[in-house]
């Protein structure tokens, strides 16, 4: 019996924005598809592109990356730090020929509970589409052996 | 080649320097560095075309540094290094003396001397191109790609990858004491020579030279096996030239671009 694929979703969220957005989608009883898996941190800026290798590495076959909107982050700039590292890491994974649509940066504050149900549905969405990340787990195995 | 040689010697003699860090012949037609601490070793020093490494890298190393001040024959690569380092705060201004041979005349030409970050910053401006053509030929080559055949290509490279580290320890801005590489409290990047471990390596080097690359190509020419690991991290600098503005090795008040942001920033791809 072949089994269908559900993508594992990583997502990297800031603690003052997108956590408290996601806690608000659920006690606003808002139902999205449960493929998400959460790791609170606690600015966007802290979101080192490590950190996104290491989903990746752990297998997860997409990654959302998610803080304050600009202008509202709790530490002053942290999401515009992060920001610029998201735009040339963007373009080096794209480069090196990662594939960009795996992962996701997007600003979601706390008081968008709605927006957060939507991104996750969409994303899910689109990465159930692309199917599971075979080429960089063709990588991850080939250091298994 | 004298005028060089006689200036290197004043320096020695007069004390201003306690070494002079150059290149002499080494085997075959290969150029190999070389440190002169006495007057009469600056004999030994060479400077022609086959001189291509970017002597730079040993300005920051610990075993240099304690000899004391530098005089640094410089290629247009090590000036923009040492400049860069500068910006860095890895070297103090007027720590270095910079030797630049005049335009293409090493031979009988004059030897230029540049004490400060002001002077290496204005002989740096005259000239404007950074990367060689044969650099930039591949890099659109590779950019024409599509996604899939750029990732067949960077696999294939990779594949060969040693893991020695050469790239890393060539580069004149890979200074670190601890590297993200050394780190195994967490392990970030797999320290075996496997696919994995060689692409998630690259990865970390070109974006932790992002905004800092001074594009010298060392990397490239230091690989064992000849991946052309300069164009990571050429790219990335280019990438944040593009979406920055800024270009690293120009001035010695240069903000790294990835600790440092403007409110109105760019991009098209945050939902």
């Amino acid at each position: 019996m072949e089994e269908k694929f559900e993508p594992k979703l990583t997502a990297f969220v800031c603690n003052w924005c997108t956590y408290a957005g996601a806690d608000l989608t659920g006690t606003s009883r808002i139902k999205y598809q449960s493929n998400v898996r959460v790791l609170r941190v606690p600015c966007t800026g802290r979101i080192d592109f490590m950190l996104v290798m290491k989903a990746f590495q752990k297998g997860a076959d997409g990654v959302i990356v998610s803080g304050c909107h600009p202008n509202d982050c709790h530490y002053t700039s942290g999401n515009y730090h992060a920001r610029r590292r998201w735009m040339v890491y963007k373009d080096l994974m794209d480069f090196m020929g990662m594939d960009t649509r795996r992962v996701t940066f997007s600003w979601v504050s706390a008081a968008e509970g709605v927006r957060w149900a939507q991104l996750v549905n969409e994303v899910t969405d689109q990465v159930r589409a692309l199917g599971p990340y075979a080429e960089y787990q063709q990588l991850v195995g080939a250091g298994i052996e | 080649m004298e005028a060089l040689k006689q200036k290197a010697k004043d320096l020695l003699e007069r004390g201003e320097v306690k070494a002079i860090v150059g290149y002499t012949k080494g085997t075959g037609d290969i150029r190999r560095p070389y440190f002169a601490q006495r007057p009469e070793q600056v004999d030994g020093l060479v400077l022609d075309e086959a001189c291509t490494q970017n002597l730079a890298t040993y300005a920051t190393k610990h075993e240099v540094r304690h000899l004391g001040k530098l005089g640094v024959v410089a290629l247009p690569v090590t000036q923009r290094a040492l400049l860069q380092l500068m910006a860095e705060r890895q070297i103090r201004d007027g720590d270095v003396i910079v030797l630049v041979a005049e335009e293409g005349n090493v031979e009988k030409g004059n030897v230029k001397e540049l004490a400060s970050a002001a002077a290496l910053e204005e002989h740096l401006a005259l000239k404007t191109d950074v990367m060689d053509e044969k650099d930039q030929e591949l890099l659109a080559k590779l950019n024409a790609k599509s996604r899939e055949e750029r990732w067949a290509f960077w696999h294939r490279e990779l594949s060969r990858c040693v893991k020695c580290y050469a790239c890393r320890n060539s580069c004149p801005m890979c200074y670190c004491d601890h590297c993200t590489m050394d780190c195994n409290r967490p392990q970030w990047v797999p320290v075996a020579s496997h696919d994995l471990g060689n692409f998630e390596y690259h990865v970390v080097r070109a974006m932790h030279l992002a905004g800092r690359c001074v594009e010298c190509g060392e990397c490239g020419r230091a690989c064992p096996v000849g991946i052309p690991v300069h164009l990571l991290t050429f790219f990335a600098e280019e990438s944040v030239h593009r979406q920055f503005g800024q270009r690293a090795g120009h001035s010695a008040k240069l903000d790294y671009a990835l600790s440092t942001f403007r409110p109105d920033d760019k991009e098209s791809f945050i939902r």
